[in-house]
């Protein structure tokens, strides 16, 4: 009875915690710009279920999608234990689904098990190809600290919760053949039943093991769930909302400003009354100039480096990596988020996304090719973020490059990015 | 590869007609050819615009260009986050194109054709707008269009580069390969290519500015991949790329061994144009 109160509480916190945490991430989002992405709800459907549900971008790189797809897999099928788990831990019973399931019983373990040791094995992987093989793609001025360490911790945290879950089904197998109390055969165990002679023969220290691990993978999924929103881990949850919302247009299509129509049409028509009232600003100097996707984007990123690996300015040494400038938009709107919550709503630090995170020589490496956008397993788009902080320096500061402004200029007044006359437009016809 | 040359100083012997020409006479042609910029001043782009409009004329579509009433759609300027620059550029060319009841575009450039085909629309230009690669291709596939008469390629290692705002930007992957296929050449893939392809270095409006600091300019990461698979020829479909690549070849001292030329310099020598 103790333990079912004990339980309740852990439970109930865990969620309440959770909840808020997961509201606050909410609010930082929606301090984004308005963006209307609820056209055309079939395709995004469609992708949704193609790119997150499907992993269709994971194959391009076959052996991280091969162990991805393993813990993918994984965790959603150990869900379904853990509901097992909750269920016994809220009224106090034992493998409350053996009974229900009968025989299916002993597939679910049966793949729980080998999924649990396919999970292990990927674990060990990622964890040696980050620190052992040191790939390329996990390593880049962003990845140092806690970016670094948030890998490792998700990796071994799995590690522990999967052996936890492992060695906890070992001693209720050895326990069921020994016909222990109420531990009665609820099936067969295909991995722990190997593990069961490192196990100790006393029933009370199998006992004490099995509880040991049944509260220990419990308690640790439940702390590791309130890890998620602080961690680049919640990409688990994040990736269906954001892959739904994807831009369904092709990538080359930049969309138009509508406040910049708005002025233009009444530059070249005078009689024209413009509908939409003048945003507070052209272009994103801070995040919150950003739109809700582009925030979105940022709590979705998992840092994987994908984007990063491809991009050409990065490639050659440039300073830009577009990784950086998703995880530097969500650590900013994160701080905005702590600011509100300890300083009232109207506080400013008086900084800025741009200039004390991101610098203009990144903004300006960009060749706006596209391939971060193809590269991205989840549909993040670094480059509409590039482009919105260019829009900002060029309209609010008019502060491009001077060779950008010549060529300004040239189309300004001749009608082509070069210094030649408008009038020699078709002087190749001639040549 | 002398023979690749011969074209080269083959000029146009048929009168290239103007929009405004065209509307004086009363007539409407079927497509607008949008020469760009690039194609309009650029002197290597020039031959470019020169044999996309020999290839128009041996096929007698009917077609016209705007001459000097064509203006930049204003790419560049939206890339380098000047949006007041390109909606009056996008506007005013709108009100030309509508003016002449525009229907069908082929573009010569793949910033042309992105822009004109995706931002167009929501600013009022709703055209039917192809990159003449596909115009190639459809020739090609109707059969108007083959490589005979003219040079051979056979045997030549030929690869293609996939301008970004084509391939990824717009998912034109297969169009400028068509044209490469009827030409019994051997066609060889860069690990970098389709979805996977690098950019050359010059879109986003680095054309028109010196590149960020670095280790390594952008076009030479490109063309040392060319180097890497022997290829003789590097198919390109886009003037910036063609200038990024061409410099690039130059810089290495391969410009001996390896052309640069674009889908329609190859279809147009392919058939001695």
């Amino acid at each position: 009875m103790i333990g079912q109160i004990v339980f309740l509480i852990v439970l109930a916190t865990a969620i309440y915690l959770f909840s808020r945490n997961v509201g606050r991430i909410r609010r930082n989002i929606l301090l984004g710009k308005d963006t209307d992405r609820s056209d055309r709800p079939a395709e995004r459907w469609k992708t949704m279920a193609r790119v997150a549900l499907g992993q269709s971008k994971m194959g391009k790189r076959p052996v991280a999608a091969v162990m991805h797809l393993f813990i993918y897999v994984g965790f959603v099928i150990i869900n379904i234990e853990v509901l097992e788990i909750v269920l016994d831990g809220l009224f106090g019973t034992h493998r409350i689904f053996s009974r229900a399931l009968g025989g299916l019983y002993s597939l679910f373990i049966g793949s729980f098990e080998i999924l649990a040791v396919l999970v292990l094995t990927a674990c060990v992987v990622f964890l040696a190809r980050r620190n052992l093989l040191k790939l390329k793609r996990f390593s880049g001025m962003e990845m140092k600290e806690w970016p670094k360490s948030d890998a490792n911790y998700i990796l071994i945290i799995e590690i522990c919760l999967m052996t936890a879950f492992l060695l906890m089904n070992a001693a209720d197998y050895k326990l069921q053949t020994l016909q222990y109390n109420h531990y009665i055969k609820a099936g067969s165990f295909p991995v722990s039943s190997l593990l069961t002679s490192f196990l100790a023969g006393q029933t009370s220290t199998l006992v004490a093991i099995e509880r040991a691990c049944w509260w220990f993978h419990i308690v640790g999924i439940l702390a590791f769930l309130n890890y998620l929103p602080y961690s680049k881990h919640f990409h688990i949850l994040l990736a269906f909302p954001n892959t739904y919302y994807s831009k369904l247009e092709p990538k080359g299509e930049f969309s138009n400003m509508a406040s910049v129509t708005n002025e233009v049409k009444a530059m070249l028509d005078p009689s024209f009354v413009p509908t939409a009232e003048a945003p507070g600003r052209f272009g994103a100097k801070d995040a919150t100039d950003l739109t809700w996707k582009n925030l979105m984007d940022a709590y979705t990123c998992t840092e994987c480096g994908r984007c990063t690996s491809v991009c050409p300015a990065n490639i050659t040494g440039k300073l830009l990596s577009p990784r950086k400038i998703m995880m530097d938009t969500r650590d900013r709107i994160t701080e905005i988020g702590k600011n509100m919550d300890q300083h009232g709503n109207d506080h400013h630090d008086n900084k800025a996304l741009l200039d004390d995170y991101i610098t203009r020589e990144e903004l300006w490496a960009c060749t706006t090719c596209n391939a971060c956008t193809e590269a991205c397993p989840v549909n993040i788009d670094p480059l509409n973020i590039i482009v919105q902080m260019r829009q900002y320096i060029v309209m609010e500061e008019s502060a491009a490059p001077a060779s950008l402004n010549n060529m300004f200029g040239n189309v300004e007044n001749n009608g082509a990015p070069w210094k030649y006359s408008n009038a020699d437009r078709f002087n190749w016809a001639d040549k | 590869m002398d023979e690749l040359n011969k074209s080269e100083i083959k000029n146009p012997n048929f009168e290239i007609p103007t929009m405004a020409q065209m509307a004086a006479e009363g007539k409407q042609p079927e497509i607008l050819f949008w020469v760009g910029c690039a194609g309009s001043f650029d002197e290597r782009a020039q031959k470019i615009t020169r044999d996309i409009c020999k290839i128009l004329h041996h096929v007698s579509i009917s077609y016209a260009v705007l001459g000097t009433e064509e203006a930049c759609t204003g790419d560049p300027a939206k890339r380098a986050g000047n949006e007041f620059l390109f909606q009056m550029q996008a506007m005013m060319n709108i009100q030309l194109l509508d003016g002449y009841n525009i229907k069908k575009i082929v573009t010569g450039c793949p910033h042309c054709f992105n822009t004109i085909k995706n931002e167009y629309p929501n600013l009022g230009g709703n055209y039917e707008v192809i990159h003449h690669s596909q115009l190639i291709q459809q020739l090609i596939d109707e059969g108007k269009l083959k490589a005979e008469g003219g040079e051979s390629f056979k045997g030549k290692r030929i690869t293609y580069h996939d301008a970004c705002y084509l391939g990824r930007g717009n998912e034109v992957y297969e169009a400028p390969r068509k044209a490469l296929e009827i030409l019994d050449a051997e066609l060889v893939e860069m690990k970098r290519c389709r979805s996977n392809g690098l950019c050359c270095g010059a879109g986003g409006a680095q054309m028109f500015k010196e590149p960020e600091p670095g280790n390594k300019d952008i076009n030479m990461e490109r063309v040392d991949e060319v180097v890497a698979i022997n290829a003789q020829v590097i198919a390109s479909a886009c003037p910036f790329c063609m200038t990024m690549l061409s410099d690039g070849i130059k810089h290495r001292d391969k410009d001996q061994e390896i052309k640069v030329l674009d889908i329609a310099e190859i279809t147009a020598r392919a058939n001695r144009l």
